[in-house]
């Protein structure tokens, strides 16, 4: 019998593992569309912001402007693709199909969906992140070894992003409830972050606010991987986003409980 | 620690009941969904779960999936205390809910291999395991069909499938055919037949007499939260109909009359739409009037202890 591995308490790499396969099956049913509204959307913002305001705008610190957005754009990519199909996938998930009830029948517990969920929206959504700095590549920007980091700084980003989707969704009810999160967190978020402009232009107070967002510390990490590291600060910027995940995955998993035990 | 580990040399006890609910409480709101449940099931045995809408049936298969948690009692299933060891319980428990949890979009053998992987089925096992729970549930033919493609008889079995994926001990059935047709409903009988004929202990829930009756070795009628009678079918229907009763037709006015009658001559009765039933009609004769005389069923008792009609 297989319950000699099962282990209550505990956050299980089988369990993990499960959810994640679960949600790359269902992946591979989808790939394609979700893969291009991920890649796509992110490539015509940075072509737009580029090519217009870069006739505008030739140099933002010294550097070009569409490298700038260009690599201002990968934690765009990540933050739609993370935290959108974590909000509206798992209202679907949680209040139309039920699978959350169908998986919580099996030796696998809230955390461990939350978790399991979280991991893979943010290994895809440090992926597609990705898909800007390649369109970069193409505008002049000459790569860089450090590079290499991007996607792993993605990953870090779009795991807390993931995470902060679910809870969004845990705490809606219907998904007209999450417009309220798109206008009034998602957008701010977006354009508060240095992705099309330094924060050095915003008002004390708003470059204060703006040190808060996850999206700021993600921007800052791929600049300093295409333009030069900065270890001191760069090790602030990955504690920053390790604190939000890790916020946003325990308030995820207690909304989510909630929901889901009675 | 399991409680499920036995004193070496103790003396042989009686078998442990595969569920065991003690005092169970659980309110919603203003709700009181389940009010001091007393629940047995017997190991190895088909054990039938009846009662009318809103009588406490699904709340009590939430609790014992660990999805929902009791405000008061104990709670026991196959030897480990609920809540706190509700994981390793449903490891070996499949549950198969009365509304759909497909994923609808995936096809059956993909929807069996993510559940085989849930349930720990180890990977050497897993697609022996799916094409064991395919054969089982009549889907082999449709295995690569998206389970949105199959009808609801199918998608019910394919629920079921799901729920045997890793060979539970214990298997709960809420509501299985409630939907479905009469041709359907009689396959997903042959298959919880089998069910309990391979060694499982089977809960299963439903509103349906002829359900209860055909399938259940042992059955509880719930009402109000609790159980207000357990046995066999045929103890229940011994102890709260007889053997046998008669019906006796006629208008509103007249059955209300005959019902004033037989209460002031302490004649158990119920009322069963244009009819009313005269219980123990054997042990009354002389008493009872005259009507159609027949063998008492689980529908009787069904009606006469919680004064609901049934499908």
């Amino acid at each position: 019998m297989t319950a000699a591995n099962v282990h209550p308490g505990r956050i299980e790499p089988a369990a993990l593992l499960a959810v994640w396969i679960r949600e790359w099956t269902v992946f591979l049913y989808y790939w394609r569309t979700r893969t291009f509204a991920a890649v796509v959307e992110p490539v015509i913002m940075l072509l737009a912001f580029g090519l217009g305001f870069g006739r505008l705008v030739s140099h933002v610190d010294n550097i070009p402007y569409i490298q700038f957005v260009g690599t201002g754009a990968v934690a765009t990519a990540v933050l739609f693709s993370a935290v959108f199909s974590a909000m509206f996938d798992s209202l679907y998930k949680r209040r139309y199909q039920r699978v959350y009830d169908a998986m919580l029948s099996a030796p696998v517990d809230v955390d461990e969906i939350v978790t399991g969920e979280m991991l893979f929206l943010g290994t895809r959504a440090g992926l597609y992140g990705i898909a800007p700095l390649l369109v970069a590549f193409c505008f002049g920007l000459p790569p860089a070894p450090a590079m290499l980091l991007v996607p792993f700084v993605g990953v870090l980003t779009g795991i807390g992003f993931a995470a902060l989707g679910m809870l969004f969704s845990a705490m809606a009810t219907t998904f007209d409830d999450l417009s309220y999160v798109i206008s009034g967190v998602i957008t701010p978020l977006f354009l508060v972050a240095g992705t099309f402009f330094p924060l050095s232009r915003l008002p004390d107070w708003l470059r204060n606010l703006a040190l808060l967002n996850p999206l700021y510390h993600c921007v800052e990490l791929v600049r300093h991987c295409a333009f030069g590291l900065h270890p001191a600060a760069d090790l602030v910027h990955v504690a920053a986003l390790v604190a939000f995940g890790a916020l946003a995955w325990a308030l995820a998993v207690s909304r989510t409980r909630a929901r889901l035990i009675v | 620690m399991s409680d499920r580990s036995l004193a070496a040399g103790a003396p042989e006890a009686p078998p442990r009941p595969a569920v065991a609910m003690r005092g169970v409480m659980k309110r919603f709101g203003a709700v009181q969904a389940v009010n001091g449940l007393d629940l047995s099931v017997p190991s190895g045995t088909c054990y039938g779960l009846l009662g009318p809408n809103g009588a406490g049936k699904s709340t009590a298969m939430r609790i014992l999936t660990g999805q929902a948690i009791a405000d008061a009692g104990r709670i026991d299933v196959l030897g480990y205390h609920l809540p706190a060891q509700s994981k390793l319980a449903r490891a070996h428990m499949g549950v198969c809910p009365q509304d759909s949890n497909l994923d609808v979009d995936l096809c059956v053998r993909d929807v069996l291999a993510v559940f085989a992987r849930m349930y720990r089925v180890p990977s050497d096992a897993r697609s022996a395991a799916v094409d064991r729970a395919l054969a089982l549930s009549g889907l082999t033919a449709r295995a690569n069909d998206r389970a949105v493609a199959l009808s609801g008889g199918m998608q019910r079995r394919l629920l079921i499938a799901r729920a045997l994926i890793h060979e539970p001990e214990l298997v709960l059935l809420d509501e299985p055919t409630v939907g479905l047709d009469p041709q359907v409903r009689q396959e997903l009988w042959s298959l919880i037949v089998s069910l309990r004929e391979r060694g499982a202990t089977v809960l299963m829930s439903t509103h349906y007499i002829e359900e209860a009756e055909r399938l259940a070795d042992r059955v509880a009628i719930m009402s109000a939260g609790r159980v207000v009678a357990e046995g066999t079918p045929g103890e229940l229907i011994r102890a709260h109909a007889g053997r046998e009763v008669v019906e006796v037709h006629g208008s509103a006015a007249r059955l209300a009359e005959l019902r004033a009658l037989a209460e002031a001559d302490c004649l158990p009765t119920r009322l069963s739409g244009p009819a009313l039933t005269y219980l123990h009609a054997d042990r009354f004769d002389g008493r009872v009037p005259s009507g159609v005389r027949r063998g008492a069923t689980l529908e009787d008792v069904f009606v006469s202890l919680t004064g609901d009609y049934v499908e």
